[in-house]
């Protein structure tokens, strides 16, 4: 599992989710929120999508670690590599 | 037989809630009484035509051009994964606000019945504004919070007896369940939904608006039982382990979304329901079908007419059978693309009794609904000028007629005043969606589907 497989993971959802939003420049640094129009039943979304696809757990009170791509990247991939699932996955 | 979830009624919340159930995981059962799907926005065919139930128009509309904060019906889109081009929903052209001695004409463009007020009440358009910046502004309407009086509050916008009273009429049936008044929250919601966002309808009626829900719920895993009928839970203490159905074993179930009503739920459960009063808001409608497919053209162009020729708006059961001096009338025909075929439909809506429709024997039930299809259609004629000699086909329902085919008590299409807006009925794991937990109307049994079950899948 690299960075960008695990980040083309977090698009693709989010992509699911809001199909209207272009996310070709997504600033990994920045925070979702700011520069697309997700709100909290988004985040919801993106977290049991994680669960609904790859079995990833999300607790309520890690929901802020998702705000930025780069969060999501540096708190999920240790529960990706924990069960062992690789990047090409796209479910 | 196990669920995760069984929703009782496969109408429009019953099918939202469905989706994202299904969608995410749970093994979902939707029991539906009808051979068809909708609820009180199914179809029908009938003499050969094609009939909506009760469609007149969808609120909250969102054209291809909008730009801005993110409206109802998008947010919608987004929770049941069904994008809003494939509703395939075509814009009103023109609706009005019709009363005996003023007429408002509306667009989705706020603009026109903005200088219509202006131009009928010039010293009202500063309070106009402050209150469609009072919607605008309005913090999360579908939070819980105690009643305030619209009638009261409005008064604060509007000084005009009429003009108030004008703008109250469409809100009132599209739709308040609570006679004479509406909680302030509602009001903000519907007079957005109405006016700032606008009227639309799907270019070929429900039926294909509702092939994608139910499309959408199957291929997410849900299944879909229909011709049953729910006949009671069985509890443990506050809880619902069994649902019964008539000629079938009973489902294990973790939860219950019921559609029935919170009333009719409560009967399910045999639990009593002493605070939580019958809907006294109940309909008659005519839809008649005209020969010719453009009928009267350039006379009655409205999509929508909400009118009322009474003294005062009254938003309540009447004494008589029918108050055929206020009511809704629609013609499909006038949205822009519509692609009603052949024949011109026309279709009035009024208030109607909500018990005596259901003491009459076959004979008296049978004449006096003859009657009030006559009566409606002289009413109609003075609006939109003679049709009946072109009437090739009617139809019509009553009180009666809703309640067989909706189980809601009086036929009171709105349901209940008392609104469980926490879908909350005292139960552990049954909770109401639809009409008596949010708003009437399409986007608000949908929205009040996906609400509930986002409770559910959080919790």
């Amino acid at each position: 599992m690299t960075e960008d497989g695990l980040k083309k993971i977090i698009l693709d959802i989010i992509h699911d989710i809001a199909p209207d939003e272009d996310l070709s420049d997504v600033d990994p640094a920045v925070r979702l929120r700011d520069q697309l129009d997700l709100d909290s039943m988004d985040f919801l979304d993106i977290v049991m999508e994680l669960r609904k696809r790859y079995k990833v757990e999300v607790p309520e009170e890690d929901y802020m670690e998702l705000s930025t791509l780069n969060g999501c990247v540096s708190y999920l991939m240790p529960k990706f590599q924990e069960k062992g699932i690789e990047a090409s996955a796209s479910a | 037989m196990d669920a995760d979830v069984v929703i009782v009624g496969a109408g429009l919340s019953g099918l939202a809630a469905g989706i994202r159930l299904a969608h995410f995981g749970r093994r979902v059962l939707l029991i539906e009484k009808h051979s068809l799907w909708g609820g009180l926005n199914s179809f029908y065919k009938k003499g050969g035509n094609l009939f909506d139930v009760g469609l007149h128009a969808l609120t909250n509309y969102v054209g291809p051009d909008y730009r801005g904060p993110r409206r109802p019906l998008q947010r919608l889109s987004r929770q049941l994964r069904i994008p809003i081009e494939s509703l395939d929903l075509v814009p009103q052209t023109q609706s009005s606000i019709y009363f005996a001695d003023a007429r408002i004409t509306f667009e989705n463009d706020l603009e026109r019945m903005r200088s219509e007020v202006a131009a009928g009440w010039p010293s009202e358009i500063d309070g106009f504004d402050r209150l469609v910046a009072a919607c605008a502004t309005f913090p999360d309407p579908t939070r819980d919070r105690p009643f305030v009086s619209t009638r009261q509050r409005l008064q604060e916008f509007i000084r005009d007896p009429l003009l108030r009273e004008m703008i109250l009429c469409p809100v009132f049936y599209y739709g308040s369940a609570c006679e004479e008044d509406l909680d302030w929250g509602d009001f903000v919601v519907l007079f957005s939904s109405i006016f700032i966002e606008g009227l639309s309808r799907p270019r070929s009626g429900m039926r294909p608006f509702l092939r994608l829900l139910v499309d959408r719920f199957l291929e997410a895993g849900g299944e879909l039982i229909r011709n049953c009928e729910v006949e009671g839970f069985d509890l443990e203490g506050d809880r619902a382990t069994h649902v019964r159905l008539r000629g079938r074993p009973p489902v294990r179930a973790e939860w219950v979304l019921s559609s029935a009503g919170a009333r009719e739920t409560l009967r399910l459960a045999n639990r009593p329901a002493p605070d939580i009063r019958a809907g006294q808001l109940a309909f008659m409608e005519t839809v008649w079908v005209l020969e010719e497919p453009t009928w009267s053209p350039g006379r009655y162009a409205d999509c929508v007419t909400f009118f009322n020729f009474n003294e005062h708006m009254q938003w309540r059961a009447p004494r008589v059978d029918v108050d055929f001096a206020s009511g809704v009338l629609c013609c499909p025909n006038h949205y822009a693309g519509s692609t009603e075929p052949r024949r011109t439909f026309l279709r009035a809506t009024h208030l109607a009794h909500p018990e005596r429709w259901f003491e009459f024997d076959p004979a008296e039930y049978s004449a006096r609904k003859d009657r009030a299809i006559e009566d409606s259609a002289r009413r109609v004629e003075t609006m939109v000028g003679p049709f009946r000699d072109q009437v090739v086909f009617i139809d019509a329902f009553t009180p009666r007629t809703v309640l067989h085919y909706t189980g809601h008590e009086h036929g009171a299409i709105y349901g209940t005043p008392d609104k469980q807006r926490s879908g909350d009925i005292g139960l552990e794991n049954v909770f109401l969606i639809g009409t008596d937990q949010g708003l009437v109307g399409i986007v608000g049994a949908m929205s009040s589907g996906v609400a509930m079950a986002n409770a559910r899948l959080a919790g």
